[in-house]
Protein backbone atom coordinates (compact mmCIF):
# COMPACT_ATOMS: atom_id res chain seq x y z
CA UNK A 1 0.00 0.00 0.00
CA UNK A 2 1.21 3.34 -1.02
CA UNK A 3 1.47 6.33 1.14
CA UNK A 4 -1.34 7.91 -0.31
CA UNK A 5 -3.81 4.76 -0.77
CA UNK A 6 -3.05 4.78 3.30
CA UNK A 7 -3.78 8.42 4.29
CA UNK A 8 -6.36 8.92 1.10
CA UNK A 9 -9.40 9.72 3.41
CA UNK A 10 -7.65 11.72 5.45
CA UNK A 11 -5.70 13.84 2.73
CA UNK A 12 -8.85 13.50 0.34
CA UNK A 13 -10.99 17.11 1.89
CA UNK A 14 -7.33 19.24 1.61
CA UNK A 15 -7.15 18.46 -1.65
CA UNK A 16 -10.27 18.74 -2.91
CA UNK A 17 -10.95 21.68 -0.87
CA UNK A 18 -7.90 23.63 -1.49
CA UNK A 19 -8.49 25.40 -4.87
CA UNK A 20 -11.80 26.54 -3.40
CA UNK A 21 -10.21 27.49 -0.30
CA UNK A 22 -7.17 29.12 -1.65
CA UNK A 23 -9.54 31.58 -4.28
CA UNK A 24 -11.88 32.59 -1.43
CA UNK A 25 -9.47 33.29 0.86
CA UNK A 26 -7.40 35.76 -1.73
CA UNK A 27 -10.19 36.80 -2.96
CA UNK A 28 -13.47 37.04 -0.33
CA UNK A 29 -11.61 36.70 3.32
CA UNK A 30 -8.12 38.67 3.31
CA UNK A 31 -9.82 41.52 1.21
CA UNK A 32 -12.37 42.24 4.42
CA UNK A 33 -9.48 42.44 6.30
CA UNK A 34 -7.28 44.98 4.14
CA UNK A 35 -10.07 46.86 3.48
CA UNK A 36 -10.69 46.90 7.80
CA UNK A 37 -7.04 48.46 8.04
CA UNK A 38 -7.65 50.99 4.81
CA UNK A 39 -9.86 52.50 6.56
CA UNK A 40 -7.61 53.92 9.49
CA UNK A 41 -5.28 55.31 6.74
CA UNK A 42 -5.87 58.38 4.55
CA UNK A 43 -4.48 56.73 1.06
CA UNK A 44 -5.14 58.39 -2.33
CA UNK A 45 -4.66 55.15 -4.00
CA UNK A 46 -1.11 55.50 -5.09
CA UNK A 47 1.94 53.97 -4.06
CA UNK A 48 2.15 53.85 -0.34
CA UNK A 49 5.57 54.61 -0.01
CA UNK A 50 5.76 57.77 -2.35
CA UNK A 51 5.43 61.18 -1.23
CA UNK A 52 2.08 63.75 -2.96
CA UNK A 53 2.26 67.19 -3.94
CA UNK A 54 1.37 68.62 -0.13
CA UNK A 55 4.32 66.74 0.99
CA UNK A 56 2.88 64.71 3.17
CA UNK A 57 2.78 60.58 2.46
CA UNK A 58 0.65 58.98 0.28
CA UNK A 59 -0.06 56.30 3.03
CA UNK A 60 -0.87 57.36 6.69
CA UNK A 61 -1.77 56.17 9.68
CA UNK A 62 -4.42 58.19 10.98
CA UNK A 63 -6.37 56.12 13.41
CA UNK A 64 -10.07 56.68 13.68
CA UNK A 65 -10.11 59.73 11.71
CA UNK A 66 -12.10 58.73 8.76
CA UNK A 67 -14.64 57.37 10.88
CA UNK A 68 -15.33 60.41 13.32
CA UNK A 69 -14.99 62.29 9.79
CA UNK A 70 -17.85 60.57 8.47
CA UNK A 71 -19.69 60.80 12.41
CA UNK A 72 -19.39 64.02 13.20
CA UNK A 73 -18.51 66.12 9.90
CA UNK A 74 -20.35 64.75 6.67
CA UNK A 75 -24.04 65.13 5.91
CA UNK A 76 -23.75 63.24 2.65
CA UNK A 77 -22.74 60.06 4.86
CA UNK A 78 -26.31 60.60 6.94
CA UNK A 79 -27.92 61.27 3.33
CA UNK A 80 -26.69 57.48 2.33
CA UNK A 81 -27.17 55.86 5.65
CA UNK A 82 -30.91 57.32 5.81
CA UNK A 83 -31.52 56.62 2.16
CA UNK A 84 -30.11 52.86 2.88
CA UNK A 85 -32.64 52.53 5.50
CA UNK A 86 -35.40 53.87 3.32
CA UNK A 87 -34.00 50.97 0.71
CA UNK A 88 -34.44 48.46 3.30
CA UNK A 89 -38.13 49.38 4.26
CA UNK A 90 -39.14 49.91 1.01
CA UNK A 91 -37.87 47.24 -0.98
CA UNK A 92 -39.59 44.89 1.61
CA UNK A 93 -42.80 45.91 0.30
CA UNK A 94 -41.65 42.93 -2.61
CA UNK A 95 -42.48 40.80 -0.14
CA UNK A 96 -46.13 40.84 0.17
CA UNK A 97 -46.76 42.32 -3.68
CA UNK A 98 -45.06 39.01 -4.59
CA UNK A 99 -47.43 36.80 -2.27
CA UNK A 100 -50.74 38.54 -3.59
CA UNK A 101 -49.52 37.69 -7.00
CA UNK A 102 -48.44 34.28 -6.76
CA UNK A 103 -51.44 33.69 -4.91
CA UNK A 104 -53.54 35.47 -7.52
CA UNK A 105 -52.01 32.85 -10.75
CA UNK A 106 -52.20 29.72 -8.05
CA UNK A 107 -54.57 27.90 -10.23
CA UNK A 108 -54.76 25.34 -12.40
CA UNK A 109 -56.33 26.81 -15.38
CA UNK A 110 -54.87 26.60 -19.44
CA UNK A 111 -51.89 28.01 -19.87
CA UNK A 112 -51.12 29.17 -16.72
CA UNK A 113 -47.70 28.37 -17.09
CA UNK A 114 -46.64 30.58 -19.67
CA UNK A 115 -48.62 33.12 -18.00
CA UNK A 116 -46.27 32.42 -14.50
CA UNK A 117 -42.76 32.41 -16.76
CA UNK A 118 -43.64 35.51 -18.21
CA UNK A 119 -44.52 36.80 -15.07
CA UNK A 120 -41.07 35.73 -13.54
CA UNK A 121 -38.83 36.82 -16.27
CA UNK A 122 -37.90 40.01 -15.17
CA UNK A 123 -35.97 38.79 -13.04
CA UNK A 124 -33.11 37.80 -15.52
CA UNK A 125 -32.78 41.25 -16.94
CA UNK A 126 -29.66 43.50 -15.85
CA UNK A 127 -30.23 46.04 -13.64
CA UNK A 128 -28.62 48.41 -16.60
CA UNK A 129 -31.34 47.80 -18.85
CA UNK A 130 -33.97 48.00 -15.78
CA UNK A 131 -32.19 50.98 -14.94
CA UNK A 132 -32.16 52.79 -18.62
CA UNK A 133 -35.97 51.59 -19.27
CA UNK A 134 -36.98 53.57 -16.29
CA UNK A 135 -35.04 56.45 -16.61
CA UNK A 136 -36.88 56.71 -19.93
CA UNK A 137 -40.49 55.87 -18.07
CA UNK A 138 -39.27 58.71 -15.82
CA UNK A 139 -38.28 61.30 -18.52
CA UNK A 140 -40.24 64.18 -18.39
CA UNK A 141 -40.32 65.26 -21.72
CA UNK A 142 -40.72 61.51 -23.58
CA UNK A 143 -41.70 59.21 -20.82
CA UNK A 144 -44.04 56.83 -20.35
CA UNK A 145 -44.83 58.31 -16.88
CA UNK A 146 -45.63 62.03 -18.32
CA UNK A 147 -47.96 60.69 -20.97
CA UNK A 148 -49.61 58.69 -18.11
CA UNK A 149 -49.80 61.38 -15.97
CA UNK A 150 -51.15 63.86 -19.12
CA UNK A 151 -53.98 61.55 -19.82
CA UNK A 152 -55.31 62.55 -16.90
CA UNK A 153 -54.63 66.49 -16.85
CA UNK A 154 -51.36 66.12 -14.70
CA UNK A 155 -48.23 68.09 -14.95
CA UNK A 156 -45.45 65.96 -15.60
CA UNK A 157 -43.64 64.64 -12.66
CA UNK A 158 -39.28 64.86 -12.61
CA UNK A 159 -39.01 61.67 -10.94
CA UNK A 160 -35.58 61.28 -10.82
CA UNK A 161 -34.43 65.25 -11.29
CA UNK A 162 -36.50 65.62 -7.69
CA UNK A 163 -34.28 65.85 -4.63
CA UNK A 164 -36.98 64.02 -2.20
CA UNK A 165 -38.54 61.50 -5.07
CA UNK A 166 -35.36 60.23 -6.83
CA UNK A 167 -34.72 57.57 -4.22
CA UNK A 168 -38.63 56.56 -4.57
CA UNK A 169 -37.84 56.18 -8.09
CA UNK A 170 -35.38 54.02 -8.33
CA UNK A 171 -36.74 51.35 -5.44
CA UNK A 172 -39.75 51.37 -7.89
CA UNK A 173 -37.71 50.42 -10.70
CA UNK A 174 -36.13 47.77 -8.22
CA UNK A 175 -39.61 46.18 -7.85
CA UNK A 176 -39.71 45.27 -10.98
CA UNK A 177 -36.95 41.72 -10.46
CA UNK A 178 -37.63 41.79 -6.90
CA UNK A 179 -41.46 41.18 -6.78
CA UNK A 180 -40.82 38.60 -9.86
CA UNK A 181 -38.35 36.82 -7.50
CA UNK A 182 -40.77 36.83 -4.45
CA UNK A 183 -43.23 35.73 -6.47
CA UNK A 184 -41.06 32.40 -7.49
CA UNK A 185 -40.04 31.70 -4.08
CA UNK A 186 -43.70 31.86 -2.82
CA UNK A 187 -45.58 29.84 -5.81
CA UNK A 188 -43.23 26.95 -5.27
CA UNK A 189 -43.51 27.41 -1.59
CA UNK A 190 -47.45 27.10 -2.17
CA UNK A 191 -46.61 23.88 -4.27
CA UNK A 192 -45.52 22.45 -0.73
CA UNK A 193 -48.78 23.57 1.35
CA UNK A 194 -50.27 20.35 2.82
CA UNK A 195 -53.86 19.90 1.16
CA UNK A 196 -54.79 18.04 4.32
CA UNK A 197 -54.57 21.33 6.39
CA UNK A 198 -56.17 23.40 4.37
CA UNK A 199 -59.00 20.75 4.01
CA UNK A 200 -59.27 20.73 7.86
CA UNK A 201 -59.17 24.47 7.62
CA UNK A 202 -62.17 24.44 5.63
CA UNK A 203 -63.64 22.15 7.77
CA UNK A 204 -63.01 24.76 10.98
CA UNK A 205 -64.43 27.13 8.84
CA UNK A 206 -61.68 28.96 7.94
CA UNK A 207 -61.75 30.40 4.82
CA UNK A 208 -60.05 33.99 2.79
CA UNK A 209 -57.53 35.93 4.76
CA UNK A 210 -58.64 33.58 8.09
CA UNK A 211 -57.30 30.45 6.16
CA UNK A 212 -53.97 32.49 4.60
CA UNK A 213 -53.40 33.83 8.17
CA UNK A 214 -53.67 30.54 10.22
CA UNK A 215 -52.94 28.21 8.07
CA UNK A 216 -50.96 28.86 4.56
CA UNK A 217 -48.63 31.77 5.75
CA UNK A 218 -46.98 29.49 8.52
CA UNK A 219 -46.43 26.97 6.08
CA UNK A 220 -45.22 29.31 3.98
CA UNK A 221 -42.59 29.91 6.40
CA UNK A 222 -39.22 28.98 4.54
CA UNK A 223 -39.80 30.89 1.74
CA UNK A 224 -40.76 34.06 3.44
CA UNK A 225 -37.39 34.01 5.22
CA UNK A 226 -35.67 33.65 2.04
CA UNK A 227 -37.49 36.41 0.32
CA UNK A 228 -36.94 38.38 3.66
CA UNK A 229 -33.39 37.92 3.47
CA UNK A 230 -32.92 37.97 0.09
CA UNK A 231 -34.42 41.65 -0.27
CA UNK A 232 -32.89 42.88 2.66
CA UNK A 233 -29.52 42.07 1.29
CA UNK A 234 -30.40 43.22 -1.84
CA UNK A 235 -31.56 46.59 -0.33
CA UNK A 236 -28.24 47.14 1.58
CA UNK A 237 -26.34 46.14 -1.76
CA UNK A 238 -28.22 48.77 -4.00
CA UNK A 239 -25.57 49.86 -6.28
CA UNK A 240 -26.22 49.61 -10.40
CA UNK A 241 -29.58 51.03 -10.32
CA UNK A 242 -28.17 53.88 -8.45
CA UNK A 243 -25.71 53.93 -11.06
CA UNK A 244 -27.47 53.78 -13.77
CA UNK A 245 -30.24 55.86 -13.14
CA UNK A 246 -29.28 59.01 -11.43
CA UNK A 247 -25.38 58.72 -10.73
CA UNK A 248 -26.25 59.41 -6.87
CA UNK A 249 -27.95 62.57 -8.00
CA UNK A 250 -29.60 65.15 -7.99
CA UNK A 251 -26.98 66.36 -5.98
CA UNK A 252 -25.94 63.55 -3.83
CA UNK A 253 -29.71 62.87 -2.64
CA UNK A 254 -29.73 59.55 -3.85
CA UNK A 255 -26.60 58.09 -2.83
CA UNK A 256 -26.29 55.24 -0.92
CA UNK A 257 -23.61 53.77 1.30
CA UNK A 258 -22.15 51.47 -1.22
CA UNK A 259 -22.64 53.95 -4.15
CA UNK A 260 -20.77 56.76 -1.81
CA UNK A 261 -18.01 54.31 -0.94
CA UNK A 262 -17.24 54.14 -4.65
CA UNK A 263 -17.08 57.69 -5.32
CA UNK A 264 -14.82 58.55 -2.70
CA UNK A 265 -12.65 55.90 -3.65
CA UNK A 266 -12.57 55.94 -7.08
CA UNK A 267 -13.57 58.97 -7.94
CA UNK A 268 -12.08 61.57 -4.71
CA UNK A 269 -9.13 58.97 -4.78
CA UNK A 270 -9.80 58.48 -0.74
CA UNK A 271 -9.32 55.30 -0.34
CA UNK A 272 -9.40 55.26 3.57
CA UNK A 273 -12.18 57.27 3.50
CA UNK A 274 -14.06 54.91 1.15
CA UNK A 275 -12.46 51.82 3.06
CA UNK A 276 -14.54 53.05 6.19
CA UNK A 277 -17.65 53.68 4.51
CA UNK A 278 -17.74 49.82 3.31
CA UNK A 279 -16.67 49.03 7.19
CA UNK A 280 -19.61 50.53 8.12
CA UNK A 281 -21.44 48.22 5.15
CA UNK A 282 -20.13 45.62 6.33
CA UNK A 283 -21.20 45.66 10.24
CA UNK A 284 -24.55 46.23 9.28
CA UNK A 285 -24.52 43.44 7.14
CA UNK A 286 -22.74 41.11 9.77
CA UNK A 287 -26.11 41.36 11.46
CA UNK A 288 -27.50 39.57 8.55
CA UNK A 289 -25.12 37.18 8.14
CA UNK A 290 -24.63 36.40 12.28
CA UNK A 291 -28.27 35.43 12.23
CA UNK A 292 -28.60 33.93 9.15
CA UNK A 293 -25.66 31.29 10.29
CA UNK A 294 -26.87 31.06 13.75
CA UNK A 295 -30.35 29.67 11.98
CA UNK A 296 -28.71 27.04 10.38
CA UNK A 297 -26.63 25.52 12.49
CA UNK A 298 -29.48 25.30 14.74
CA UNK A 299 -30.61 23.05 12.06
CA UNK A 300 -27.24 21.11 11.22
CA UNK A 301 -27.79 20.14 14.98
CA UNK A 302 -31.14 19.49 15.23
CA UNK A 303 -30.74 17.10 12.38
CA UNK A 304 -28.15 14.66 13.85
CA UNK B 1 -54.89 24.07 -2.94
CA UNK B 2 -54.98 27.44 -1.74
CA UNK B 3 -56.19 29.76 -3.04
CA UNK B 4 -60.07 27.71 -3.80
CA UNK B 5 -59.22 26.31 -6.86
CA UNK B 6 -61.26 29.01 -9.73
CA UNK B 7 -63.33 25.49 -11.08
CA UNK B 8 -65.37 25.45 -7.96
CA UNK B 9 -66.58 29.31 -8.85
CA UNK B 10 -69.57 29.91 -11.64
CA UNK B 11 -69.00 30.47 -15.39
CA UNK B 12 -68.75 34.38 -15.08
CA UNK B 13 -66.70 34.49 -12.27
CA UNK B 14 -64.13 32.07 -14.16
CA UNK B 15 -64.60 34.59 -17.03
CA UNK B 16 -63.76 37.37 -15.10
CA UNK B 17 -60.72 35.79 -13.45
CA UNK B 18 -59.07 34.93 -16.83
CA UNK B 19 -59.75 38.29 -18.34
CA UNK B 20 -58.19 40.22 -15.19
CA UNK B 21 -55.04 37.74 -14.98
CA UNK B 22 -54.51 38.55 -18.61
CA UNK B 23 -55.05 42.27 -18.27
CA UNK B 24 -52.90 42.05 -14.63
CA UNK B 25 -49.80 40.00 -17.12
CA UNK B 26 -50.04 43.37 -19.86
CA UNK B 27 -49.90 45.82 -17.01
CA UNK B 28 -46.75 44.08 -15.57
CA UNK B 29 -44.82 43.72 -18.85
CA UNK B 30 -46.13 47.25 -19.81
CA UNK B 31 -42.24 48.58 -19.68
CA UNK B 32 -40.89 45.32 -21.54
CA UNK B 33 -43.23 45.45 -23.97
CA UNK B 34 -43.06 49.29 -24.96
CA UNK B 35 -38.79 48.52 -25.17
CA UNK B 36 -39.30 45.95 -27.75
CA UNK B 37 -42.10 48.11 -29.47
CA UNK B 38 -39.61 50.79 -29.42
CA UNK B 39 -36.69 48.82 -30.79
CA UNK B 40 -38.22 49.00 -33.64
CA UNK B 41 -39.55 51.98 -34.09
CA UNK B 42 -38.06 54.92 -36.86
CA UNK B 43 -36.12 57.46 -35.24
CA UNK B 44 -39.59 59.96 -36.23
CA UNK B 45 -41.93 57.63 -34.52
CA UNK B 46 -40.60 57.30 -31.42
CA UNK B 47 -39.64 61.67 -31.74
CA UNK B 48 -43.72 62.00 -32.41
CA UNK B 49 -43.87 60.24 -28.33
CA UNK B 50 -45.46 57.04 -29.62
CA UNK B 51 -45.23 54.28 -26.98
CA UNK B 52 -47.88 51.95 -27.21
CA UNK B 53 -48.96 52.20 -30.49
CA UNK B 54 -47.60 49.44 -32.96
CA UNK B 55 -45.34 51.40 -35.42
CA UNK B 56 -46.40 51.84 -38.60
CA UNK B 57 -43.31 51.75 -40.62
CA UNK B 58 -41.40 49.56 -38.54
CA UNK B 59 -37.25 49.31 -38.49
CA UNK B 60 -36.53 46.26 -37.13
CA UNK B 61 -33.36 45.23 -39.08
CA UNK B 62 -32.22 49.03 -39.25
CA UNK B 63 -32.05 49.48 -36.01
CA UNK B 64 -30.70 46.24 -34.54
CA UNK B 65 -28.08 46.41 -37.33
CA UNK B 66 -27.33 50.13 -36.34
CA UNK B 67 -26.62 49.08 -32.73
CA UNK B 68 -23.78 46.55 -34.14
CA UNK B 69 -22.85 48.84 -36.77
CA UNK B 70 -20.05 50.88 -35.05
CA UNK B 71 -18.68 47.37 -33.83
CA UNK B 72 -18.52 47.72 -30.06
CA UNK B 73 -22.07 46.03 -29.21
CA UNK B 74 -20.57 43.23 -30.64
CA UNK B 75 -17.43 43.48 -28.81
CA UNK B 76 -19.20 43.90 -25.36
CA UNK B 77 -21.32 40.95 -26.39
CA UNK B 78 -18.65 39.07 -27.19
CA UNK B 79 -16.81 40.23 -23.91
CA UNK B 80 -19.74 39.05 -22.02
CA UNK B 81 -19.72 35.43 -23.56
CA UNK B 82 -15.96 35.28 -22.80
CA UNK B 83 -16.43 36.40 -19.15
CA UNK B 84 -19.66 34.17 -18.25
CA UNK B 85 -18.63 30.69 -20.10
CA UNK B 86 -15.53 29.75 -18.32
CA UNK B 87 -16.70 31.34 -14.84
CA UNK B 88 -20.01 29.00 -15.07
CA UNK B 89 -17.42 26.05 -15.60
CA UNK B 90 -14.27 27.04 -13.39
CA UNK B 91 -16.97 27.43 -10.46
CA UNK B 92 -19.01 24.48 -10.82
CA UNK B 93 -15.79 22.70 -10.91
CA UNK B 94 -14.31 24.06 -8.05
CA UNK B 95 -17.98 23.61 -6.11
CA UNK B 96 -18.40 20.32 -6.80
CA UNK B 97 -15.22 19.35 -5.85
CA UNK B 98 -15.52 21.43 -2.33
CA UNK B 99 -19.20 20.64 -1.99
CA UNK B 100 -18.48 16.85 -1.91
CA UNK B 101 -15.48 16.68 0.62
CA UNK B 102 -17.31 19.10 2.77
CA UNK B 103 -20.97 17.04 2.67
CA UNK B 104 -18.97 13.66 2.98
CA UNK B 105 -15.69 13.74 4.20
CA UNK B 106 -15.60 14.22 8.49
CA UNK B 107 -12.32 16.58 9.78
CA UNK B 108 -12.02 19.20 12.07
CA UNK B 109 -13.08 22.90 10.80
CA UNK B 110 -15.85 21.24 8.38
CA UNK B 111 -18.15 23.35 9.27
CA UNK B 112 -15.79 26.39 10.05
CA UNK B 113 -15.00 26.33 6.66
CA UNK B 114 -18.42 26.01 5.38
CA UNK B 115 -19.51 28.92 7.33
CA UNK B 116 -16.63 30.83 5.73
CA UNK B 117 -18.36 30.21 2.42
CA UNK B 118 -21.75 31.02 3.72
CA UNK B 119 -20.97 34.42 5.07
CA UNK B 120 -18.59 35.40 2.18
CA UNK B 121 -21.46 35.07 -0.25
CA UNK B 122 -23.37 37.63 2.14
CA UNK B 123 -20.70 40.10 2.36
CA UNK B 124 -20.79 43.77 0.43
CA UNK B 125 -19.03 44.57 -2.25
CA UNK B 126 -17.21 47.42 -1.33
CA UNK B 127 -15.57 45.34 1.41
CA UNK B 128 -13.87 44.15 -1.41
CA UNK B 129 -13.69 46.90 -3.92
CA UNK B 130 -10.41 48.18 -3.06
CA UNK B 131 -7.89 45.15 -2.33
CA UNK B 132 -9.47 42.90 -5.23
CA UNK B 133 -9.03 46.20 -7.73
CA UNK B 134 -5.31 46.44 -6.18
CA UNK B 135 -4.42 42.59 -6.24
CA UNK B 136 -5.98 42.34 -9.67
CA UNK B 137 -3.30 45.17 -10.51
CA UNK B 138 -0.35 43.43 -9.47
CA UNK B 139 -1.05 40.35 -10.50
CA UNK B 140 -1.69 42.09 -13.85
CA UNK B 141 -4.46 41.02 -14.40
CA UNK B 142 -6.55 44.53 -13.81
CA UNK B 143 -8.72 45.04 -17.73
CA UNK B 144 -8.59 41.63 -18.66
CA UNK B 145 -10.92 39.12 -18.98
CA UNK B 146 -8.59 36.84 -16.70
CA UNK B 147 -9.12 39.12 -14.20
CA UNK B 148 -13.19 39.43 -13.90
CA UNK B 149 -13.21 35.21 -14.73
CA UNK B 150 -10.91 34.52 -11.82
CA UNK B 151 -12.61 36.98 -8.74
CA UNK B 152 -16.26 35.65 -10.26
CA UNK B 153 -15.45 32.15 -9.51
CA UNK B 154 -13.90 33.13 -6.20
CA UNK B 155 -16.85 34.78 -5.24
CA UNK B 156 -19.62 33.06 -6.59
CA UNK B 157 -17.08 29.23 -5.32
CA UNK B 158 -18.80 30.43 -2.03
CA UNK B 159 -22.81 30.54 -2.83
CA UNK B 160 -22.01 27.08 -5.17
CA UNK B 161 -20.05 25.66 -2.68
CA UNK B 162 -23.44 25.70 -0.22
CA UNK B 163 -25.35 24.84 -2.50
CA UNK B 164 -23.85 21.93 -4.20
CA UNK B 165 -22.58 20.25 0.03
CA UNK B 166 -26.59 20.69 0.90
CA UNK B 167 -27.11 18.55 -2.16
CA UNK B 168 -24.76 15.97 -1.77
CA UNK B 169 -25.58 15.30 1.46
CA UNK B 170 -28.96 13.87 0.57
CA UNK B 171 -27.24 11.51 -1.18
CA UNK B 172 -27.48 8.26 0.03
CA UNK B 173 -23.70 7.60 1.85
CA UNK B 174 -24.06 3.89 1.82
CA UNK B 175 -22.98 4.14 -2.47
CA UNK B 176 -19.91 6.22 -1.24
CA UNK B 177 -19.14 3.19 1.37
CA UNK B 178 -19.23 0.43 -1.09
CA UNK B 179 -17.38 2.29 -3.73
CA UNK B 180 -14.33 3.04 -1.20
CA UNK B 181 -14.92 -0.33 0.20
CA UNK B 182 -13.95 -1.83 -3.39
CA UNK B 183 -10.86 -0.21 -3.29
CA UNK B 184 -12.09 3.22 -5.74
CA UNK B 185 -10.48 6.55 -4.76
CA UNK B 186 -11.83 9.41 -3.88
CA UNK B 187 -11.69 10.96 -7.37
CA UNK B 188 -13.14 8.07 -8.66
CA UNK B 189 -16.30 8.42 -6.55
CA UNK B 190 -16.12 12.62 -7.40
CA UNK B 191 -15.92 11.46 -11.24
CA UNK B 192 -18.03 7.85 -11.26
CA UNK B 193 -20.44 8.85 -8.36
CA UNK B 194 -20.94 12.26 -7.59
CA UNK B 195 -21.04 14.27 -10.49
CA UNK B 196 -23.40 11.76 -12.44
CA UNK B 197 -25.91 11.78 -9.15
CA UNK B 198 -25.46 15.63 -8.80
CA UNK B 199 -26.21 16.62 -12.70
CA UNK B 200 -29.99 18.12 -11.54
CA UNK B 201 -27.57 20.83 -9.17
CA UNK B 202 -25.44 21.56 -11.63
CA UNK B 203 -27.91 22.37 -14.13
CA UNK B 204 -29.68 24.79 -11.50
CA UNK B 205 -26.67 26.80 -10.50
CA UNK B 206 -25.64 26.38 -14.10
CA UNK B 207 -28.31 28.57 -15.31
CA UNK B 208 -28.32 30.75 -12.35
CA UNK B 209 -24.61 31.70 -12.61
CA UNK B 210 -25.08 32.07 -15.90
CA UNK B 211 -27.14 34.72 -15.30
CA UNK B 212 -25.79 36.26 -12.21
CA UNK B 213 -22.28 36.47 -14.17
CA UNK B 214 -23.63 37.98 -17.22
CA UNK B 215 -25.32 40.52 -15.48
CA UNK B 216 -22.71 41.38 -13.76
CA UNK B 217 -22.38 45.84 -13.35
CA UNK B 218 -20.36 46.55 -10.62
CA UNK B 219 -17.50 44.23 -10.79
CA UNK B 220 -16.80 44.79 -14.60
CA UNK B 221 -16.58 48.73 -13.37
CA UNK B 222 -14.38 48.11 -11.17
CA UNK B 223 -12.01 46.00 -12.77
CA UNK B 224 -12.26 47.02 -16.70
CA UNK B 225 -10.94 50.17 -18.22
CA UNK B 226 -11.65 51.44 -21.82
CA UNK B 227 -13.79 49.04 -24.32
CA UNK B 228 -11.48 46.39 -24.93
CA UNK B 229 -13.06 43.74 -22.32
CA UNK B 230 -16.07 45.68 -20.56
CA UNK B 231 -18.91 43.09 -21.05
CA UNK B 232 -22.14 44.02 -22.29
CA UNK B 233 -24.10 45.08 -18.98
CA UNK B 234 -20.96 48.59 -18.84
CA UNK B 235 -21.05 48.52 -22.91
CA UNK B 236 -24.95 49.71 -22.83
CA UNK B 237 -24.47 52.19 -20.15
CA UNK B 238 -21.75 53.43 -22.26
CA UNK B 239 -23.25 53.46 -25.58
CA UNK B 240 -26.60 54.98 -24.01
CA UNK B 241 -24.54 57.96 -23.91
CA UNK B 242 -23.65 58.00 -27.75
CA UNK B 243 -26.99 57.33 -28.45
CA UNK B 244 -28.47 60.05 -26.22
CA UNK B 245 -32.51 60.48 -27.47
CA UNK B 246 -32.39 58.31 -29.75
CA UNK B 247 -34.37 55.79 -28.10
CA UNK B 248 -35.07 53.24 -30.85
CA UNK B 249 -31.20 52.35 -30.62
CA UNK B 250 -31.03 52.21 -26.51
CA UNK B 251 -34.15 49.98 -27.03
CA UNK B 252 -32.62 47.43 -29.26
CA UNK B 253 -29.03 47.73 -27.29
CA UNK B 254 -31.16 46.68 -23.70
CA UNK B 255 -32.96 43.85 -25.58
CA UNK B 256 -29.90 42.68 -26.89
CA UNK B 257 -27.97 42.95 -23.23
CA UNK B 258 -31.45 41.41 -21.66
CA UNK B 259 -31.78 38.46 -24.45
CA UNK B 260 -29.13 35.64 -23.24
CA UNK B 261 -30.13 35.15 -19.77
CA UNK B 262 -34.24 35.23 -20.85
CA UNK B 263 -33.70 32.62 -23.84
CA UNK B 264 -31.78 30.59 -21.72
CA UNK B 265 -34.86 31.03 -18.76
CA UNK B 266 -37.02 30.20 -21.09
CA UNK B 267 -35.57 27.30 -22.23
CA UNK B 268 -34.26 25.90 -18.49
CA UNK B 269 -37.09 27.37 -16.66
CA UNK B 270 -37.30 23.74 -14.64
CA UNK B 271 -33.47 24.11 -13.79
CA UNK B 272 -34.02 27.76 -13.01
CA UNK B 273 -36.55 27.85 -10.33
CA UNK B 274 -35.33 24.71 -8.57
CA UNK B 275 -31.76 26.22 -8.12
CA UNK B 276 -33.58 29.73 -6.92
CA UNK B 277 -35.91 28.65 -4.46
CA UNK B 278 -33.41 25.99 -3.21
CA UNK B 279 -34.34 26.04 0.53
CA UNK B 280 -37.83 27.45 -0.04
CA UNK B 281 -39.75 24.19 0.59
CA UNK B 282 -39.85 22.55 3.74
CA UNK B 283 -38.37 19.24 2.65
Amino acid sequence: MTFWERNQLKLAPFIFLAPAILVFLIYVIYPIFDSIWVSFHEWNGMDKSGIRGNGKPNWEFVGFKNYITLFTDDDEFYVSLFNNIRWLIFSLLAVPIGLALALFVNQKILGIRYIKSLFYFPFVINAVVIGVIFTWFYNPKYGALSLVLGFFGLDPIPMLADENLATYGIIIASFFPGIAYTMILYITGLTGVSREMIEAGRIDGASGFTMLWHVVLPQLRPATLIAVVVTLVGALRAFDLIAVMTAGGPWGSSEVLAYKMYQEALFNFRMGYGAAIATILFLIMDIYIAWFLYRLFKNERSEK
Amino acid sequence: MFPTPIQNYSLKINIGYRVLLVFTLIIWLLPLIAVMLTSIRTFDDVLAGNYWTFPEETALVSNYVAVFADGKMAGFFLNSLIITIPTVIGTLFLSSLAGYSLAMHRFKLNLLVFAMFIAGNFVPYQILMIPVRNISIELGMYNSHLGLIIFHIAFQTGFCTFFLRNFIKELPFELIEAARADGATEWTIYRKIIIPLTIPALAALGVLEFTFIWNDYFWALILTQGDTVKPITVGLDVLRGQWTTAWNLVSAGSVVAALPPVIMFFILQRQFIHGLTFGAVKG
